[in-house]
C-alpha cells in the first residue's frame, strides 16, 4: 500500500542577496516516514527547511499540506497546522523544569495549573519512553534527553510533520540509540519525520526515504535501501569518490633518536585530565581517540593551556619551556583549532579578515598591528588557498557557512606557521567535501613537517590520517595503537577494556 | 569593490546620527535663516556652531570613553562625572597650592597629576570588573555614590576658585587663536585617539573580546586586561574631561560638575550605532552622537522650551530616535527596500543582486 503523501514542496525558489538559495526545488513526505534531506553545506537544506516552518517566505513555489494548499507566514503558523521543529542547538530553558519547558508559551493560561501541566507532562514522557520526571530541572538532564524532551515539545501539539536538524550532532552512540528508539515510536504513529544529519551511517540505520539537494537544486529523491552510500556520497558532492579514497597517509620515518617536536610529562589541567605523557615528532599526525568525555580534548587543551595548567612539564624540540597560557603556545609554534567552533573559534561578527589574521596579530604583538594592506594579502591567500567561500573579505564570519567558518579558523593557524597544530574535531558539523579537504591538508602539512595532533568523533577518519592514535578513557590514556595493530577493531576493543589489548597481543 | 562596500556599511552605520544631526539643524534653519552665522569678537570666532562645538567638549570626550568600555566590557561605567569631579578637584588643589605663581608648567603638571587620578579611578573601576567579574554598573555604581564626596572632602567643603588667567584661557580662549581652546582641545584628544588606534590593535583585541572572550582568549588575548584597559582609557577620558569642565567654570563645584553627564555619554554611545551590550564599536558614531546630543538641548532652547520642560521633550525626542534606531524597525525598512527593489527589477523570482551571484559561478 503506497503510504498517503501528507506533505508536498513543488518549485519551492529562493534567493538571498547575491545568493540563489534554492533553485526549483520539490519535496515530498508520506505519513509515517522518516525522511533524510541530504546534502552539503550551503546546498540549502537550511533554506527548505526554514521555508517549511516559517521562518522565510518563499519567493516562489507551493507547499500542500494535507491536500490543500498552504502559506506560512510565521513559525507560529507552522506550528498551529501541525509542524514542529528541533534544531542542532537547543531552544530549552535549562533553568526551568522538564514539565514547564514542555508547556511554556504554549497558550497556557495565566494562572498555571501546575498539578495538570505536570501530569501531563509525564503521560507524555511515559507514553514517548523518555526518562525524565517532569518536576526534575531540565539541566539536570543529559543532552540526549533534553533533545527528546524538545521533541516531545515539538510533537505535543498535535504534530504531523516532525524536523529534526542535526538532532545527533551532539550525542553519543548510546544517546542516539534512544532517540532513533523515539523517533521509530512517532514513526510508528504516522508522524513525517524529516530528518538532517552528516552522520551517513545514521541516516541508512534510520531513514526510509532520501532526497538530495546540491546548490540549491534538487539532485533526487531515493529510498535508502536501492542507494549505495557511495553513490549518495557522490551525489552530494557532485563528483565521484575516486578522490575521496584517494587520499594517503604519510608515514614518518620512525628514528627513535630525533628530539620530539613537543614532549609533555605528567602534564595536567584544572580541567581534570590526569596527569599524561605526550610526545609527537616531526611530520606526524597522531590523535586522541575515545568516547564523549573520555578526556580527549581537555588533554589537548592542556597541551595548549587553554585550561590552567596545574601540574608537569613540557619540553618543546628538547627545550623546557613553561606554557601557562595560550600566548605562551603560540609563541612556541603551537596552534589549536577549538572543538566548539562557535563559542571559542570564530569570532562572529568580525569579519573574515579579521578572524584569518587574529591569532598572528595577537603573536606581533599589541603595538604592531599589520597594516591593512598586509592583512587584505594575507588573508587573501588563504582564501584562495584553502579554497573559502565568501562574499569579500569584510563579510562577517557568521555568514559563512560551517565548513568556510572552519576553515578560516584553520587558514589563522596555518598563517602562523606553527610547528605543531592541534585540530580538535575539526571535521565536525562539516560537510563531506570539506571533510575530505580538511583531511588532505593535514596529511599534506605533515608531509611538509608539520606535526599535528587530530581529534574525530568518527573513527574511520582518524585512521585514514593518524599514524598514531592515543586511547583514552575516564580521562586518563589507556593505550597507544599504531601500525598494523591501527584498526577500528582494536580502537573499539580498547576503548571497552581499557588498554587490556596490548597485555593480549 | 569590497572596500567600497565596507566604506559603505560604516556610512550607514552613521546615518542614523548624522540624519538626525541634519534634521536638527534644519529645524534650526527654520527658526532663524542666520543659525550658521559666526562672527568674529575680538579676533575669536563666535556662533552657534562654535558654541556647539565648546559646549559638547566634555561629552565628545566621554562618549569616547565610554564606547571603548561599551564593546568590551558589555557594560557601562556611570561614574564618569564623579572620576572627573574628583580628579579635577585634585588638579584645583595642586594649581592652588602654588600661590600666586602659577604658569603653564604649574597647569601641565596639575593637568597630569589628575590624569594620574584618573587613571587610578580607572584602575579601581576595572579591578572590580575583569578580575572581580563585578557587573560594570554595579561596580561604577560605588564611585557614583561615593565620587562627589571625595571630590568634596579634597576641595576642603568648599568650592574652591581658579582665578588664575591660565586656567581662564583654557577655559575660554587664549589671546590670538580665533578658536576656543576647548574646542582645540578636543580636536586634539580626538586626533590622539585615531593615532592610537591606528598605531595599535586596540580596536581589533577590543571588539573580539566583547563578542567572544572565550574565543579571543585561546587566540592569546587576555580578556580581563583589555577590559582593565578599556577602564584606565575611561579614567584618563574623565579627567582630562573634568580638566575642561573646571577650567571652563573657573572654579570647583564639587556638587554639579559634569553632573548626570555619564546618561549623555551612553546616549551619545548608542546614538552613535554602538551595541551597548559589547562588540564592534564605531568612535566616529558616538562623536556624531554626542554632537548631536549638544544641538538637541541647544535647539530645544532656542525653540524657548521652558527650561523645566526641556527634560520631557528630550525624552520624547530620544524615544522616537531609539524606535527608528531599533532593530524591528530597521528590519521593515529593509524590507520594504527590498521590496521596492523587485517591483524595479520588474521580475518578482530574481530579486537583488545578482552581480555577486554572477561572479561567483564564474570561478566555478
Amino acid at each position: 500500500m503506497q503510504p498517503e503523501i501528507i506533505l508536498k514542496m513543488e518549485g519551492i525558489c529562493k534567493s538571498f542577496p547575491g545568493v540563489r538559495a534554492l533553485d526549483n526545488v520539490d519535496f515530498t513526505l508520506r505519513r509515517g516516514e522518516i525522511h533524510a534531506l541530504m546534502g552539503e553545506n550551503g546546498a540549502g537544506k537550511s533554506t527548505l527547511i526554514k521555508i517549511l516552518n516559517g521562518v522565510y517566505e518563499k519567493d516562489a513555489g507551493r507547499i500542500v499540506l494535507e491536500g490543500r494548499p498552504v502559506h506560512f507566514r510565521s513559525p507560529q503558523d507552522a506550528q498551529k497546522l501541525g509542524i514542529g521543529t528541533v534544531f542542532q542547538e537547543i531552544a530549552l530553558c535549562p533553568n526551568l523544569t522538564v514539565a514547564e519547558n514542555m508547556f511554556i508559551g504554549r497558550g497556557w493560561k495565566a494562572l498555571v495549573n501546575w498539578k495538570e501541566m505536570n501530569k501531563r507532562a509525564a503521560e507524555m514522557l511515559n507514553s514517548l519512553g523518555i526518562p525524565a520526571g517532569p518536576t526534575q530541572e531540565l539541566a539536570n538532564c543529559s543532552i540526549a534527553v533534553q533533545q527528546m524532551i524538545a521533541i516531545a515539545r515539538a510533537v505535543d501539539m498535535d504534530c504531523k510533520i516532525l524536523i529534526l536538524d542535526e538532532p545527533t550532532s551532539s550525542l553519543d552512540e548510546d544517546e542516539t540509540q534512544k532517540l532513533f528508539a523515539l523517533m521509530r515510536e512517532l514513526q510508528a504513529r504516522g508522524v513525517g519525520i524529516i530528518f538532517i544529519t552528516h552522520f551517513i551511517d545514521q541516516v541508512y540505520e534510520i531513514s526510509d526515504r532520501i532526497t538530495v539537494l546540491r546548490n540549491g537544486r534538487l539532485i533526487g529523491e531515493y529510498l535508502t535501501a536501492e542507494l549505495p552510500q557511495i553513490e549518495l556520497v557522490s551525489k552530494m558532492m557532485g563528483k565521484a569518490l575516486s578522490d575521496v579514497s584517494a587520499i594517503k597517509k604519510h608515514e614518518p620515518e620512525r628514528s627513535e633518536e630525533s628530539v620530539p617536536v613537543f614532549q609533555a610529562k605528567a602534564l595536567t589541567s584544572a580541567a581534570g585530565v590526569r596527569p599524561f605523557d605526550f610526545t609527537i615528532q616531526r611530520g606526524e599526525v597522531n590523535g586522541f581517540a575515545g568516547l564523549l568525555g573520555s578526556g580527549r580534548s581537555e588533554s589537548v587543551r592542556a597541551i595548549f593551556a587553554a585550561d590552567r595548567v596545574t601540574g608537569g612539564e613540557v619540553r618543546v624540540n628538547g627545550r623546557r619551556v613553561k606554557i601557562r597560557k595560550p600566548l605562551d603556545a603560540m609563541k612556541q609554534g603551537i596552534g589549536y583549532l577549538p572543538e566548539d567552533r562557535k563559542n571559542d573559534g570564530i569570532i562572529d561578527e568580525l569579519s573574515v579578515r579579521d578572524n584569518i589574521i587574529l591569532a598572528l596579530q595577537v603573536m606581533k604583538g599589541f603595538f604592531r598591528p599589520l597594516s591593512r594592506k598586509q592583512a587584505e594579502e594575507f588573508a587573501n591567500q588563504y582564501v584562495k588557498l584553502l579554497d573559502i567561500k565568501t562574499p569579500s573579505l569584510d563579510t562577517p564570519i557568521k555568514s559563512l557557512s560551517g565548513g568556510n567558518q572552519q576553515k578560516a579558523i584553520l587558514a589563522r593557524w596555518l598563517l602562523t606557521h606553527p610547528m605543531y597544530l592541534i585540530l580538535d574535531e575539526p571535521t565536525r558539523g562539516i560537510d563531506v567535501g570539506t571533510k575530505v579537504e580538511i583531511q588532505k591538508l593535514v596529511l599534506k602539512l605533515a608531509a611538509d613537517g608539520m606535526s599535528l595532533t587530530f581529534i574525530s568523533s568518527e573513527i574511520d577518519e582518524m585512521l585514514r590520517v593518524c599514524s598514531r592514535l592515543i586511547v583514552m578513557k575516564d580521562r586518563e590514556i589507556v593505550g597507544e595503537l599504531r601500525g598494523e595493530d591501527l584498526t577500528e577493531q582494536n580502537v573499539m576493543q580498547m576503548i571497552a577494556q581499557g588498554g587490556e589489548l596490548r597485555c593480549q597481543s | 569593490m569590497s572596500k567600497l562596500k565596507s566604506r559603505f556599511d560604516r556610512l550607514s552605520q552613521l546615518f542614523l546620527p548624522l540624519s538626525v544631526l541634519v534634521v536638527l539643524l534644519m529645524i534650526n534653519l527654520i527658526k532663524g535663516a542666520d543659525y550658521f552665522k559666526i562672527t568674529m569678537i575680538n579676533g575669536v570666532f563666535y556662533g552657534n556652531i562654535p558654541n556647539i562645538l565648546f559646549g559638547a567638549s566634555e561629552l565628545v570626550i566621554l562618549s569616547i570613553g565610554m564606547t571603548l568600555v561599551s564593546a568590551a566590557a558589555r557594560g557601562q561605567d556611570i561614574s564618569i562625572g564623579e572620576s572627573g569631579a574628583i580628579s579635577s578637584a585634585i588638579f584645583v588643589q595642586y594649581v592652588l597650592s602654588a600661590g600666586e605663581g602659577v604658569t603653564i608648567w604649574t597647569i601641565l603638571a596639575g593637568f597630569l597629576i589628575s590624569c594620574a587620578a584618573g587613571l587610578v579611578l580607572g584602575a579601581f573601576n576595572g579591578t572590580l570588573v575583569s578580575f572581580f567579574n563585578v557587573q560594570p554598573m554595579v561596580a561604577t555604581l560605588i564611585l557614583f555614590l561615593g565620587g562627589r564626596s571625595i571630590a568634596f572632602i579634597i576641595d576642603g567643603k568648599v568650592s574652591p576658585i581658579l582665578a588664575n588667567p591660565i586656567s581662564n584661557q583654557i577655559g575660554t580662549v587664549i589671546p590670538g587663536v580665533p578658536i576656543q581652546t576647548p574646542i582645540i582641545l578636543t580636536a586634539v584628544f580626538i586626533a590622539l585617539v585615531a593615532v592610537v588606534l591606528k598605531t595599535t590593535n586596540l580596536r581589533l583585541y577590543v571588539e573580539a573580546v566583547g563578542i567572544n572572550p572565550s574565543a579571543a582568549r585561546l587566540n592569546g588575548i587576555n580578556p580581563k586586561k583589555v577590559i582593565f584597559l578599556t577602564f584606565l582609557i575611561m579614567g584618563v577620558c574623565s579627567a582630562v574631561a573634568g580638566f575642561i569642565a573646571v577650567n571652563k567654570a573657573g572654579r570647583h563645584d564639587s556638587v554639579n560638575l559634569l553632573k548626570f553627564i555619564m546618561m549623555d555619554a551612553i546616549l551619545a554611545v548608542a546614538l552613535g550605532g554602538n551595541s551597548l551590550a559589547g562588540g564592534k564599536f564605531s568612535i566616529s558614531g558616538s562623536i556624531i552622537g554626542a554632537y548631536t546630543i549638544e544641538v538637541l538641548n541647544r535647539t530645544l532652547l532656542r525653540l524657548e522650551v521652558n527650561p523645566e520642560a526641556i527634560k520631557a521633550f528630550k525624552a520624547v525626542f530620544i524615544i522616537i530616535l531609539m524606535v527608528i534606531a531599533s532593530p524591528v524597525v530597521r528590519d521593515f525598512a529593509r524590507k520594504v527596500i527590498d521590496k521596492a527593489k523587485v517591483i524595479g527589477s520588474g521580475s518578482p523570482i530574481r530579486p537583488a543582486v545578482p552581480i555577486s551571484a554572477r561572479s561567483a559561478k564564474k570561478e566555478e
